[in-house]
């Protein structure tokens, strides 16, 4: 089976039963996407595949063979932090940090959504052609990563100063 | 979890024969609640097919109806522009359900198939007719503030926990079915099953039948509607009370009406009763209310879930008026 990681390709024999994030923390060592309820319910396991946010946690990794999968490590490097990396450090977006990679890789997809128009529960106009990101908008559409340390004000802060310049 | 053999589907005919031959054959979504049920050892299928390459195709067709390809996702059937426009309940029941990441995985058909259910069901030291038939129903004495008010049997007291379904109820839609003989076409309300004395057999599919599309009929389009959902924090939980209503009023009069009720049953929960009292009734709160009591007049309260009476009958009565104004 071939998967697509970062831009890399990688033939692996797998367990049918494996899921995305099994193989990416075990098989591939990348560990930065973090296992946290492994239930869906957290957040901590999102990674993107074709640019667009999913929980690895509940993906069957055969169902993701010849997809672009992109994880935190796809996203910055220690030397090359992204732009929303370094907004989470400059904005406390976090403080064990175990939530951020799933975080940011969240947040990335948000923005693609929000940039394609996709509504939210809390949009007031549905049929609008741009979505407006505000404070309502941004806690709804991150809802689905949970932070216990509760960094959420320095999350969306980061969000906030990254992408909806953008889209507002 | 047990393991099984996987195999990814090219085409309808090509999954139902594979479910044919299969041993313990389930079809296979996104995966948000059968692979979690899996890995609980509640779901023990030998056989998983993978339909997610088959129709996601949204197509409104000549006589206006909308035809949804059972892959479709979540997301992409929200964001639908005919969607947002003629169907906003469904847009809003659906971005109003889980969370982002779960939306972009979940397809329309495994939204349908997914268990009605409750933590008893899950909780394996618990005794679960679902789970095992006959062995008893620990929610009927336990904690059941999360579970039925309608509807219900004593051998389980779950409420279905779509919200989408919530919407598809209230829009009439036609589930489309292929099976080893053949096609048909489901309406929604007889899709979902109430529990009865067979908690266990959720739907009316019969063996190896898979879903290929959901319908919304031309004339089910309802551009003055919403959802409202009443939940335990603002986003990412499951309906204590949830409903999907459209409604037109012509010269102080209700013209046409269509409720449906989620978080109160083991299904989707069409309010017939309160849609028969309220059709060419003045729309008025007092005939909302008072539909809303006819509707809920048969609630039957457990230990710990009488509020969510009182709360289906004012989020009915709310709604109305939101939509009436």
């Amino acid at each position: 089976m071939r998967f697509s990681v970062n831009g890399t390709n990688h033939d692996l024999d797998i367990d049918v039963r494996t899921s995305l994030l099994d193989l990416l923390r075990e098989q591939l060592h990348l560990t930065g996407t973090k296992k946290g309820c492994n239930q869906g319910a957290c957040g901590a396991c999102t990674v993107l595949v074709d640019g667009e946010r999913i929980n690895s946690c509940l993906a069957l990794a055969v169902q993701y063979q010849e997809r672009e999968i992109v994880t935190i490590e796809g996203v910055g490097t220690a030397d090359q932090l992204a732009e929303l990396q370094a907004a989470f450090i400059e904005h406390d977006g976090f403080q064990c940090g175990y939530c951020t990679p799933g975080q940011i890789c969240s947040a990335i997809g948000m923005a693609a959504e929000a940039r394609r128009g996709v509504p939210s529960i809390v949009t007031v106009n549905l049929c609008a052609e741009d979505v407006r990101l505000d404070h309502d908008e941004l806690r709804e559409r991150m809802s689905g990563n949970l932070c216990r340390c509760g960094a959420h004000n320095g999350i969306i802060a980061a969000v906030r100063e990254v992408f909806v310049e953008e889209t507002v | 979890m047990l393991s099984f053999e996987y195999a990814r589907a090219e085409s309808a005919a090509g999954a139902i024969d594979l479910a044919r031959r299969g041993v313990e054959p389930r079809y296979l979504g996104g995966g948000t609640n059968l692979v979690d049920l899996m890995r609980e050892n509640i779901e023990r299928p030998r056989t998983v097919i993978d339909v997610t390459g088959l129709s996601r195709t949204i197509d409104v067709r000549a006589d206006g109806s909308l035809l949804i390809g059972a892959a479709a996702r979540n997301t992409a059937l929200a964001e639908h522009r005919t969607v947002r426009e003629k169907y906003p309940l469904l847009a809003r029941a659906i971005l109003a359900g889980a969370s982002a990441q779960i939306r972009n995985m979940a397809t329309v058909g495994g939204n349908l198939l997914q268990r009605t259910r409750c933590y008893y069901f899950y909780d394996d030291a618990s005794r679960c007719n679902k789970r095992e038939p006959g062995a008893g129903c620990d929610a009927l004495e336990g904690f059941n503030r999360i579970h039925a008010i309608l509807g219900a049997s004593p051998n389980c007291v779950a409420t279905h926990p779509s919200d989408m379904c919530v919407a598809l109820a209230a829009l009439d839609a036609i589930i489309h079915v292929a099976g080893p003989d053949g096609t048909r076409t489901i309406p929604f309300g007889e899709f979902h099953l109430l529990p009865g004395d067979q908690p266990q057999i959720e739907t009316a599919l019969r063996p190896a039948e898979l879903i290929t599309a959901v319908e919304l009929p031309a004339a089910a389009a309802s551009p003055r509607s919403t959802y409202r959902k009443a939940r335990d924090r603002a986003s990412y939980a499951f309906a204590l009370v949830s409903v999907a209503a459209a409604l037109e009023v012509r010269d102080g009069q209700v013209a046409s009406v269509r409720i449906a009720l989620g978080g109160v049953a083991h299904k989707p929960w069409r309010a017939t009763i309160a849609e028969t009292r309220l059709r060419g009734a003045p729309a008025t709160e007092e005939a909302f209310r008072a539909a809303a009591e006819a509707e809920l007049a048969d609630a039957r309260p457990l230990r710990d879930n009488g509020f969510k009476i009182e709360l289906a009958k004012r989020t009915i009565s709310a709604v109305l008026e939101e939509l009436a104004r």
